[in-house]
């Protein structure tokens, strides 16, 4: 016999209700929740961890984040300018590195950044902010530059024909109209990319460092030497969501601001004067 | 330099191509100090190009601009100093999407002649008084209504001191209610002495405060006079047709 439509969705929906029921209850009666809470969450050992893990830890994970975005999106101006130039060598030349970063594995950039330079280039010491900086600024600079390359090339082509026609020259068109406006538009995706930096900067611990520049992922490994509990962990990722999921509103607020509104064009639905 | 002659803009046997297209094939073009010259013509006719290729927002294929005796067609020109000294309106108006209205009435006053901040913003409040926008300073250039931006627009071409206002179809993206704020400041700047090129769908007003008119169909200026000669009585027929398309929309022509 046919079901009808609503009998069929009733079901349906029951059966899913049913399977989702049934796994909690067998999870919760066949583990171990004293064993489990001493693995992931003891207080005590979360308590031992305060004030280092944010004076220190989060403090630094700051600064490598903020000083490996820095670096980055100068740098990803500078290759978005190569890549819109008319000289082919300088888009040739971004084009190539937009492509090689992006394709390797961050850690490969970090590990090439704190041992490999050194060794290369005998007599070259970055310190820890320094190398950090550099690798997380090489990074970021090839998605960054696509990101700019994308922005300045969606500002309306009469923005630049109006400063033009005033006398205004490239270079001064780029800097005062192009720019301001190409940054309002990629705010969001810029936004993202914070994000993504700021859990890249865990690469950190790959590179040797003292424990003033412990940031929150090493830290929490030391801590795990002391420790045989992964509370350190669970602590330094409270730590990281701290900074990402306000990032991400914000991400998501930026992007319903912008996007309704078209930069540049008239509208036409307006009340007259 | 500019007193030596009385032509603004001369225009010799100007090519413009795009690709294998020929969109101006062969314009000779003069206007005088304090002219106003419309040119009308049907779309793909060639006329805002035309307009583009006097500031060389277009680069030219063949031929000679001259704008005050400065020839812009030369490579070696110094082509923002001459772009300065010509006001450009555009359909689309193009205000500075992240200024407000004064900003956008100082910044190449600044930028390109290096006016200082004070009498960038004197000169930019009174050429926004000659357009009749006044309180709307700090307003973005999104919160006015399209004939207050194209007015604004008008007020910051005018804040260079242009010799030479070029306008490009200034009200085709207007409301029709809102066209009239418009052309009034239009034709109070051409009472000025203003010396002006205007491609314009607006017959009314070509017929009203144009010097002369020049009829532009497929690359070429097919007529040109005064107009109540080509307006009024055309010669041509490619005159005519299009003339009788644009004055009587509705009515459908036979066979």
């Amino acid at each position: 016999m046919a079901l009808s439509r609503r009998k069929r969705a009733k079901i349906s929906r029951g059966a899913q209700y049913a399977i989702l029921l049934i796994v909690v209850v067998v999870f919760a009666l066949t583990a171990n929740w004293e064993r489990i809470g001493a693995a992931f969450f003891d207080l005590e050992i979360a308590a031992s961890l305060f004030p280092d893990i944010v004076s220190v830890a989060l403090v630094n994970t700051l600064i490598y984040t903020g000083l490996g975005f820095a670096l980055g999106l100068a740098l990803g101006l500078v290759l978005a300018l190569m890549r819109l130039s008319t000289v082919r060598v300088y888009r040739w030349i971004a084009g190539a590195y937009i492509e090689f970063f992006r394709g390797l594995p961050a850690l490969l950039v970090f590990l090439a950044v704190g041992t490999g330079v050194p060794l290369a280039f005998p007599g070259t010491f970055f310190d820890k902010y320094t190398a950090v900086m550099i690798a997380l600024g090489i990074v970021g600079s090839a998605y960054m530059a696509e990101t700019l390359r994308a922005g300045i090339q969606a500002v309306p082509k009469g923005q630049v024909e109006a400063a033009r026609s005033l006398g205004m020259s490239p270079g001064r068109t780029m800097i005062t109209i192009v720019i301001p406006q190409a940054f309002k538009i990629i705010l969001p995706p810029l936004t993202n990319e914070l994000i993504l930096l700021t859990k890249d900067s865990s690469l950190a611990l790959f590179l040797g460092s003292t424990a003033g520049e412990y940031e929150l992922t090493q830290f929490a490994r030391v801590a795990l030497n002391t420790n045989p509990s992964l509370t350190p962990f669970v602590v330094a990722g409270i730590c990281y969501l701290a900074i990402t999921i306000p990032l991400s509103y914000l991400s998501r607020y930026l992007e319903k601001r912008t996007g309704g509104k078209k930069i540049g064009t008239p509208e036409s639905t307006e009340v007259s004067a | 330099m500019s007193s030596t002659s009385d032509l603004v803009v001369e225009v010799t046997d100007l090519h413009k191509s795009f690709g294998p297209v020929e969109v101006l094939r062969g314009i000779d073009l003069r206007v005088r100090r304090g002219e106003v010259v419309c040119v009308i013509g049907p779309s793909g006719s060639g006329k805002s190009t035309l307009l583009r290729c006097v500031n060389v927002l277009e680069e030219p294929t063949s031929g000679t601009v001259v704008v005050d005796g400065t020839e812009l067609t030369d490579p070696d020109v110094d082509i923002d100093a001459a772009r300065g000294r010509i006001g450009m309106v555009f359909q689309s108006f193009n205000l500075f999407a992240h200024l407000n209205v004064l900003n956008n009435l100082t910044i190449a006053q600044r930028k390109v002649l290096k006016r200082s901040q004070a009498e960038a913003e004197q000169i930019g409040l009174a050429n926004l008084e000659r357009v009749g926008i006044t309180g709307r300073e700090s307003a973005m250039p999104n919160q006015l209504s399209g004939g207050q931006q194209q007015r604004v627009a008008i007020a910051r071409a005018l804040s260079m001191d242009p010799d030479l206002m070029l306008f490009d179809e200034p009200t085709s993206a207007l409301d029709p209610e809102l066209v009239g704020d418009v052309l009034a400041v239009m034709r109070r700047l051409a009472d000025e002495g203003m010396t002006m090129l205007v491609v314009t769908h607006e017959m009314q007003f070509a017929r009203e405060v144009a010097d002369r008119v020049l009829f532009m169909d497929d690359g070429l200026v097919v007529e040109e006079g005064p107009p109540e000669q080509v307006i009024g009585a055309p010669r041509e027929e490619r005159t005519r047709t299009f003339l009788s398309r644009v004055l009587n929309p509705t009515h459908v022509p036979e066979g």
